[in-house]
């Protein structure tokens, strides 16, 4: 449904409950075709909608929320491998290049250098220290939106 | 000098779908129901906090158009809000929300270290709202 210079609310909507699935979900096999299929459209539709409504596109959303939070895993411990699967993704080639791009470290070495960083700071430390470098981080959850950098 | 919050407005595309969740859900009570040129206000309060009160309202009312279609659309993408409420039995908060049409848990309860249980929900006009609970 169209209202008034033609913004459509309803796709606005259904766009809103992609992202807020991706927020969800994200530690299950979640990807933008079965987004798209929720959302009631095509993959190429909702991909460019996505990208006009959040300024990035559903893929960079869900790759971003599961490396927040696998830097949160990573933080604690985990193994990347276990951090890789806890977070949703299937292929450790692709979860180590994308976080590799979005933090400028491998997880491997994120892990060494940070493991147990954050004990001891207050929680708007963690939230500032912790936050993903990407220019929008997601809508809530382990970082708050990132700044340019 | 003291300062003290007394009222919060809450943008809402759909009066009729909000009411359920803010009243029956949350269980605040209605303190006033003003319909004016096309638009609805409803002004609610918590038990026992007469002091605040939260109004809902329409996104175009008292603007122009322009900037009420901006704002229904920021509000249609969810990017409105936080609004944080409290509440003294987060699961029993959760079970009404989860019953009422068109709200959404985002985030399932976990405690947080600076001393909450909380969870994110959506109300069912896409505003993002907080429940927490003291532990």
């Amino acid at each position: 449904m169209m209202d008034g210079m033609g913004v459509d609310l309803e796709e606005l909507r259904r766009l809103r409950r992609a992202r807020d699935r991706m927020d969800r979900e994200f530690a299950t096999p979640l990807d933008v075709a079965e987004l798209a299929r929720g959302a009631f459209m095509s993959p190429a539709h909702f991909s460019r909608r996505f990208r006009e409504a959040y300024s990035e596109t559903p893929h960079a959303y869900l790759m971003t929320r599961r490396i927040e939070r696998a830097k949160a895993l990573l933080r604690d411990g985990a193994g990347v491998t276990e951090a890789c699967h806890a977070v949703g993704c299937t292929s450790l080639g692709s979860f180590s290049a994308s976080f590799t791009a979005l933090v400028g470290e491998t997880p491997s070495r994120y892990r060494a250098r940070r493991r147990g960083e954050v004990r001891g700071l207050s929680c708007c430390e963690v939230l500032r220290v912790t936050r993903p470098r990407r220019r929008n981080a997601s809508s809530f959850g382990e970082a708050l939106r990132a700044v340019a950098v | 000098m003291t300062v003290s919050l007394s009222q919060a407005h809450i943008l809402v595309d759909d009066p009729d779908a909000a009411l359920p969740f803010y009243r029956d859900a949350l269980g605040l009570d209605v303190a006033a129901d003003v319909a004016n040129a096309g638009y609805r206000w409803l002004s609610l309060i918590a038990p026992g906090h007469p002091e605040v009160l939260v109004v809902l309202e329409q996104p175009e009312a008292g603007r122009s158009e322009e900037n009420g279609q901006a704002l229904a659309a920021l509000l249609a993408k969810g990017e409105l809000g936080p609004v944080h409420f409290r509440t003294d039995d987060l699961e029993a908060t959760l079970d009404a929300i989860r019953a009422t049409p068109g709200a959404t848990v985002v985030q399932e309860p976990v405690d947080q270290f600076w001393g909450v249980r909380d969870a994110a929900v959506r109300d069912p006009a896409g505003n993002l709202l907080r429940i927490e609970q003291a532990r």
